[in-house]
C-alpha cells in the first residue's frame, strides 16, 4: 500500500496488463465455451459426410446363372452459379474437348436446367477420364463427380421382370417408404428392382472425411470411429429359367402379347414374356433418357408389361373353369351332354359354335375337346339359375363370382412385381347398375365361354392352369425362390402359403383334366402334342373390338392357349396370348407347346418341330391398324391432359385473383380509413366474402 | 555489498529466459502441428517452416549471447547513434526498398530481407531511455515532453508513409512508458477510453453498453470518494466524460451509421472485426461481402471450435487444412486456440502476462533511470503487440498486420524481440553498476 501511495503508476500499468488478460480470457470463454456456433461452423466447413453406396444385390436364375452385373460409373455434374475461376483451357485438356464444344455444352445445359440446378456435363465417364478428373477435380470449383451404380444385363432378357433403376423422384421422396433417400439416389423404379428395393440396396454406409480449404478430402475424421460400414445388398435367387425366358422372348418377337410359364408345384415363375420386349441395357446408365424416350414413343408400347397389365377376355380357355363350377354346384355331371346343332338358341339369338351335330358335346370330355360354345353357355346358365340358390339368378351370379374370385380372378394375385391389374369378374351389383336390375342369365350368357364381361390378365390365366394342374390349390405366382440363400425369408412369407380356395372334388378336376387332355390329343389343340408327355391344354380364340366414337369395330381375334404338363405330375403350366393374330391353335398353341418342350426336354429335335419353331421366330403378327389405334389413343390422352392443364390453370388464376382481392380488402379495412366511408365510393371492386 | 562481482550467470534474470524459451517453443509447436499432416514425416526437414524457425531461434540465441557479453554502457553510449542509423535505414527503404505484400518497408540483401521498422523499435526505445535519463531533461516541462513525443513519432510517421499502419501503431505504445515517467494521467485515461469506447460501440449492443458506460464512472467515483471530497472539479470531469461517452455511443454513432455512411462503408467497418452489420444499420440492397472479413471469421471459427480442451495436438481441422489465412504468422494463435482449447489459450495468455509483470518488476528494481525507461519500453511494445494481435484474432480489434511476440513464424520478428529482451537482461544484470 505504501509503494502504491508513493508512486501509483507502476501499479496502474500492472493493472492495465491484468485487465488485458481478463478481457482476453473472458473473450476466449465466450468464443470457446459459451458459443456453440463456431464448432458447428467448423464441422460444416471441414467435415464432409461421404455416403458409401454398397453393391446392389445380384439376381441369378434357377441354375445360378447371373442375370445382371453391377457397375459403378461416374457422372460429371456442375451447378452453373457455383463455378468460380474456372480455368477453361485446363478443364478442356482434362476432359479432352475443345473450348467451343465446352462452351456450347455449358450453354445448352444451363439454358435447359437453369442457373442454380445441377446439370450433368457428361454421364458415364470413361475410366481414364474419371481417373484424371478425380485427381484434378479440386481445380474446378462447382463441378462434382457423382457415383452411379448401374446394372448391365449380359443376356439382354427379362426387361419387364427386373425393371430399371433411376434417380428417386420428388414424388417418391414424400412417400414414407423412401424416407431415407436423398435427391440423386438411385432406386428401383419397377419390376423386381422396385419390389425388392429394401433387400437389394443393402445398407448405405457413412464415412466422415476431413477436407481442406480447396475441398479435397484429406483424412478420415476421428480415425473413422464415427463411420458406419456399408452392408452389401442381398442377392435374389429366382425360379426363372434364363434359357426358357430367352427362348420365349425369341418366340414372341414380332408379336404383341405375352407368355407366362409357372411351376405349379411352387408357384415359381419360370418365364414371363411381354411382347414386344426390349433390351434392358437400354434403360441402364447413361442411355436411360434416350432409351426411355424411344421406348415410350413406340406404337407397340414395349414398356407396357402385358403379362400383368393387359386384361383380355379369356375366351374358350375359360371353359374349364365354367365346367368346374358347374360340376361343383351340381348342375351337371361329367356325363352331361348338350345336343348342339351348331349354335345356342335358348336366349333368343344364335350363339355360333364351330361344330354342329355328330354328338360333339355328348359329354363334358367331348364338349371340352371340341370347345362347344353351346355346351358351356348352357352350363353357365344352369349354374347361375340353379334351384338351390334361394336368391335366384342374382344369388347364383354372386356365387359364381365368388368361385372365380377364390380362384384368383377379378383381383390382383399378388405377384412380386408391382402394378398388377385386377382383371374383371362381374358380380350381380355390376349388372344391377348396368341394367337397372332387369337382367337374367341370358344377359351375360357369353361369360360361360369366356367372352363378354370377364377379363383376365395372362398371369391369371396361367395361375388358373396351376389351380387345375394341382387339382385345387395354387401358390401366388412369384419370381423369387430365396433371398441370400434363405427360402424362408419373411419377405417371402406370402408366397409360401398354399391357397386351397374352393373345395371342388378331385373327381370334378379329373373330368375337366381328361377333357383338356383330349383337347391336345385329338381336339382343337393337337399342335401341342408332345410325344411321351401327357399334355393338357385349352385353346382360345377371343373376339375383341375397338370402339371409336361409339362405333364398335371388330378386330382380328386374340390367339390364346393355356396348358400344363405332365398330366399326373405337373411341372409346368403355361398361358400364351398373341393379340389380334387369329385362332388359338395357330399362334399361341405352338408357342406354348415349344416352350413346354424346351423346358421339359431341354431342346427341340424333331424336324417338324424345328420347322414350327422357325416359323414362330420369323412370324410378325403385328397388324398395321395397331399403329392407327395407338396414335388415336395418344391424341385422346394428349387432349385430356391439355384440358386438365387448362382447367387447373383457370382454377389457379381464379384463386389467385380472389386472394389478391381479399388482401386488398384487408389492407383497406386496416390501413385506409377512407374505406370506412362505405363500399364502392372509391370505385374499387369489393370482394364479398 | 558488491553484487557486481557475482558471476554473470547469477545476475541474469532466468525467469524471463524461461518464459521466452517456453513461448518460442509453443510457437514452433504451433507451426509444426499446422504444417504436418502426417507425424511420421521426418522432423528434421529444413524446407519446413518449423525447422526454419528453429534456425532463427539459434541465431537469436547467439545474438542474445553476444548482447549479454557486451558492456552494458555500450547501449547507453550508442542510443542516439543507433536511433539515427534507424531513421536513415527507414528513409533508405524509399530508395532501396522492395515491395512485399504491398508495403515498402523491406530492405533486401540477396535472399535475406528485413524490416528496418522492426529494428527501429529497439533503437527508439534506447533513444527515449537515453533522453529521459539525461540529467538535463526535465520531463515535467512541456518542451521536453514534446521532444520525447517527437522521438517516438518521427519513425512512426515514416513507417505510416511506408504503408505499414500496424507497425506504425506500435510506436504509440511508448506513451505507456512515458506515462510511467510522468505524463499526465489524463493522457492514458483518454487514450484507453477512446479505444475502448470505439470498439465497445461496434461490439456491444446499445443498452448493455450504456449500462457499462454508466457503471464505470460510478465505480471510479466510489473508489476516489475521498479525493472527490477535496477536489470537486474531478466530479465535473467524470460527469463530463460520462456525458461525452454516452452521447458518442448512443447518439453520434447510430446517427452516423444510419444517415451519414453508405451501406458499404458500414459493412467495411464491421467486417474489420468479423462482425455482421446489426439489423438497425442495415441498408437495403447491400449484400454482405464475404471476402472482406474472411480472415477474422475463419479465425473465430478455428478458435471457437476448440472448445474447453481443444481438438488435441495435430487434430485441428481448420488450421491444418488451411482455412485460416496467414495461420503461421499473424494468426498463429488460431492453431493454439483450436488444438488446445480454452485451457491452453488461457495458459498462453497467462504466460504472456506473467512475462509482462516480470518485466515491470525488473524495471522497478533498477537504479538507473535509463534501464527503467528501457524496461518499460520493452513491456509496452510487448503489451501492444499482444493486445492487438490476440484481440484481432478473436474479433475484438480490427485486423492490423502485427505479429504475436515470440510465437509468430518469421525471422525478423523473432530476432528483434530477442534483441529487445536480451538488451534488457544485460542492463538488468548490471543493475548494481549502472546508476544513471
Amino acid at each position: 500500500m505504501s509503494a502504491f501511495s508513493q508512486n501509483p503508476r507502476p501499479w496502474i500499468i500492472r493493472g492495465v496488463f491484468v485487465v488485458l488478460a481478463v478481457i482476453l480470457i473472458a473473450r476466449l470463454f465466450t468464443l470457446q465455451i459459451l458459443d456453440d456456433k463456431y464448432r458447428v461452423m467448423a464441422e460444416g466447413q471441414a467435415i464432409f459426410r461421404k455416403v458409401v453406396y454398397p453393391a446392389r444385390g445380384a439376381i441369378v436364375d434357377r441354375k445360378g446363372k447371373a442375370l445382371l452385373i453391377n457397375n459403378v460409373t461416374y457422372d460429371l455434374a456442375f451447378i452453373p452459379n457455383k463455378i468460380k475461376n474456372l480455368d477453361t483451357a485446363q478443364f478442356c485438356a482434362v476432359m479432352g474437348t475443345d473450348k467451343a464444344t465446352f462452351l456450347k455444352t455449358m450453354k445448352k445445359l444451363t439454358l435447359r436446367n437453369g442457373y442454380q440446378r445441377q446439370s450433368i456435363y457428361e454421364a458415364g465417364l470413361s475410366q481414364e477420364k474419371n481417373a484424371r478428373l478425380q485427381e484434378n477435380l479440386y481445380l474446378f470449383e462447382g463441378f462434382e463427380l457423382l457415383e452411379r451404380s448401374t446394372r448391365t444385363y449380359p443376356l439382354g432378357i427379362g426387361a419387364h421382370i427386373f425393371g430399371y433403376l433411376n434417380e428417386v423422384s420428388e414424388n417418391m421422396l414424400t412417400n414414407s417408404r423412401y424416407a431415407s433417400y436423398r435427391q440423386g439416389d438411385y432406386v428401383g423404379q419397377s419390376g423386381l428392382e422396385s419390389r425388392y428395393e429394401e433387400v437389394l440396396r443393402g445398407q448405405r454406409g457413412v464415412e466422415y472425411m476431413v477436407r481442406d480449404v480447396l475441398n479435397r478430402p484429406r483424412d478420415s475424421y476421428k480415425n473413422g470411429s464415427l463411420d458406419t460400414p456399408s452392408v452389401a445388398g442381398r442377392s435374389l435367387e429366382l425360379y426363372l429359367d434364363a434359357d426358357l425366358q430367352a427362348y420365349g422372348e425369341k418366340l414372341m418377337a414380332g408379336k404383341i402379347g405375352s407368355a407366362i410359364a409357372i411351376d405349379p408345384r411352387t408357384g415359381g415363375i419360370l418365364a414371363l414374356v411381354s411382347a414386344p420386349s426390349y433390351d434392358p441395357n437400354l434403360l441402364s446408365g447413361s442411355t436411360f433418357a434416350k432409351g426411355y424416350t424411344e421406348l415410350s414413343r413406340s406404337y407397340t408400347r414395349p414398356l407396357f408389361n402385358r403379362a400383368i397389365l393387359a386384361q383380355y377376355p379369356p375366351g374358350s380357355t375359360f371353359k374349364p373353369l365354367t365346367a368346374l363350377i358347374g360340376l361343383d354346384v351340381g348342375v351337371i355331371t361329367p356325363s352331361f351332354g348338350y345336343p348342339c346343332g351348331g349354335g345356342y338358341y335358348a336366349c333368343g339369338r344364335r350363339i355360333g359354335c364351330t361344330h354342329s351335330g355328330g354328338g360333339h358335346a355328348a359329354n363334358l370330355r367331348l364338349a371340352m375337346a371340341n370347345s362347344c360354345n353351346a355346351y358351356f353357355c348352357d352350363v353357365f346358365r344352369k349354374t347361375v339359375d340353379a334351384k338351390k340358390w334361394a336368391g335366384g339368378t342374382h344369388e347364383g351370379l354372386q356365387r359364381w363370382h365368388d368361385y372365380l374370385s377364390a380362384m384368383g380372378l377379378g383381383h390382383p394375385l399378388g405377384i412380386d412385381i408391382p402394378g398388377e391389374k385386377p382383371g374383371g369378374i362381374p358380380d350381380s351389383s355390376y349388372f344391377n347398375q348396368k341394367y337397372h336390375g332387369s337382367w337374367n342369365s341370358c344377359t351375360m350368357v357369353f361369360v360361360g365361354m369366356g367372352q363378354g364381361e370377364v377379363d383376365m390378365t395372362p398371369l391369371q390365366m396361367a395361375n388358373a392352369m396351376c389351380l387345375i394342374a394341382n387339382r385345387g390349390y395354387y401358390y401366388i405366382p412369384h419370381f423369387v425362390k430365396s433371398i441370400g440363400g434363405n427360402p424362408r425369408d419373411t419377405v417371402l412369407k406370402d408366397y409360401l402359403v398354399k391357397h386351397t380356395p374352393t373345395h371342388i372334388s378331385d373327381s370334378a378336376f379329373e373330368s375337366v383334366i381328361m377333357g383338356m387332355e383330349d383337347v391336345v390329343s385329338h381336339g382343337t389343340g393337337r399342335v401341342a402334342i408332345l410325344p411321351g408327355v401327357e399334355v393338357c391344354g385349352k385353346t382360345g380364340t377371343v373376339e375383341n373390338y375397338w370402339i371409336l366414337n361409339g362405333q364398335k369395330t371388330k378386330l382380328d381375334n386374340h390367339s390364346v392357349f393355356v396348358c400344363f404338363a405332365p398330366k399326373n405330375d405337373p411341372k409346368i403350366a403355361i398361358a400364351v396370348v398373341v393379340q389380334n393374330s387369329g385362332y388359338g391353335a395357330t399362334w399361341a398353341g405352338p408357342i406354348a407347346s415349344l416352350m413346354m418342350e424346351k423346358y421339359l426336354k431341354d431342346s427341340i429335335t424333331a424336324p417338324a418341330r424345328i420347322a414350327l419353331q422357325e416359323k414362330m421366330f420369323k412370324a410378325n403378327t403385328v397388324k398395321s391398324y395397331i399403329r392407327v389405334i395407338d396414335s388415336l389413343q395418344r391424341q385422346k390422352d394428349l387432349l385430356r391432359d391439355m384440358l386438365r392443364t387448362a382447367d387447373k390453370r383457370t382454377r389457379d388464376s381464379v384463386k389467385k385473383q380472389r386472394d389478391t382481392m381479399l388482401v386488398r380488402q384487408i389492407m383497406k379495412d386496416y390501413y385506409d380509413l377512407s374505406a370506412k366511408r362505405g363500399p364502392g365510393t372509391d370505385g374499387t371492386i369489393r370482394f364479398q366474402n | 555489498m558488491s553484487l557486481g562481482r557475482k558471476p554473470l550467470t547469477a545476475r541474469i534474470d532466468w525467469p524471463v529466459i524461461y518464459l521466452y524459451l517456453a513461448l518460442v517453443a509453443i510457437g514452433i509447436a504451433a507451426v509444426y502441428s499446422v504444417e504436418y499432416t502426417n507425424f511420421s514425416d521426418p522432423f528434421f526437414n529444413m524446407s519446413k517452416s518449423h525447422m526454419k524457425q528453429i534456425t532463427w531461434l539459434c541465431i537469436s540465441l547467439v545474438v542474445g549471447m553476444i548482447i549479454v557479453l557486451t558492456d552494458s554502457k555500450f547501449f547507453l553510449a550508442v542510443a542516439y547513434l543507433s536511433y539515427l542509423v534507424g531513421i536513415l535505414l527507414l528513409l533508405a527503404t524509399f530508395a532501396l526498398g522492395s515491395e512485399v505484400k504491398g508495403s515498402h518497408s523491406f530492405i533486401k540483401f540477396g535472399s535475406f530481407s528485413f524490416q528496418p521498422g522492426e529494428l527501429c523499435k529497439i533503437f527508439t526505445a534506447l533513444a527515449l531511455a537515453r533522453f529521459l535519463s539525461t540529467p538535463e531533461t526535465n520531463f515535467k516541462t512541456l518542451k521536453d515532453r514534446l521532444i520525447a513525443t517527437a522521438i517516438v513519432l518521427l519513425p512512426c510517421a515514416i513507417i505510416i508513409k511506408q504503408n505499414e499502419t500496424g507497425l506504425a501503431l506500435v510506436y504509440f505504445s511508448f506513451f505507456l512508458a512515458m506515462y510511467r515517467e510522468g505524463l499526465p494521467n489524463a493522457i492514458l485515461l483518454i487514450g484507453f477510453s477512446v479505444a475502448g469506447l470505439l470498439i465497445g460501440t461496434l461490439l456491444i449492443e446499445r443498452l448493455p453498453l450504456f449500462i457499462i458506460i454508466t457503471a464505470i464512472p460510478l465505480l471510479i467515483t466510489w473508489l476516489l470518494r475521498r479525493q472527490l471530497k477535496r477536489n470537486r472539479i474531478l466530479i465535473v470531469v467524470i460527469a463530463g466524460a460520462w456525458l461525452i461517452a454516452v452521447l458518442f455511443s448512443q447518439v453520434v454513432v447510430p446517427y452516423v451509421f444510419k444517415n451519414v455512411f453508405q451501406g458499404y462503408q458500414t459493412e467495411r467497418i464491421y467486417s474489420m472485426l468479423g462482425q455482421d452489420v446489426p439489423q438497425e444499420y442495415q441498408k437495403p440492397g447491400v449484400t454482405p461481402k464475404k471476402d472482406a472479413d474472411y480472415n477474422v471469421r475463419q479465425s473465430k471459427i478455428a478458435i471457437g471450435s476448440g472448445g474447453l480442451l481443444g481438438k488435441g495436438f495435430g487434430n485441428g481441422t481448420q488450421t491444418k487444412y488451411s482455412f485460416v489465412p496467414e495461420q503461421n504468422t499473424d494468426f498463429v494463435f488460431c492453431g493454439i486456440g483450436e488444438q488446445f482449447g480454452f485451457v491452453g489459450s488461457s495458459v498462453l495468455v497467462l504466460l504472456y502476462v506473467t512475462l509482462l509483470l516480470r518485466i515491470v518488476y525488473i524495471a522497478e528494481r533498477q537504479r538507473s533511470m535509463f534501464s527503467r525507461v528501457y524496461a518499460y519500453c520493452v513491456a509496452s511494445i510487448l503489451f501492444f503487440h499482444l493486445a492487438i494481435n490476440l484481440s484481432m484474432t478473436m474479433g475484438l480489434a480490427p485486423v492490423i498486420g502485427i505479429t504475436l511476440p515470440m510465437l509468430s513464424y518469421g525471422g525478423t520478428s523473432l530476432l528483434s524481440f530477442s534483441i529487445l529482451l536480451f538488451i534488457l537482461l544485460r542492463l538488468d544484470a548490471d543493475r548494481q553498476v549502472l546508476i544513471r
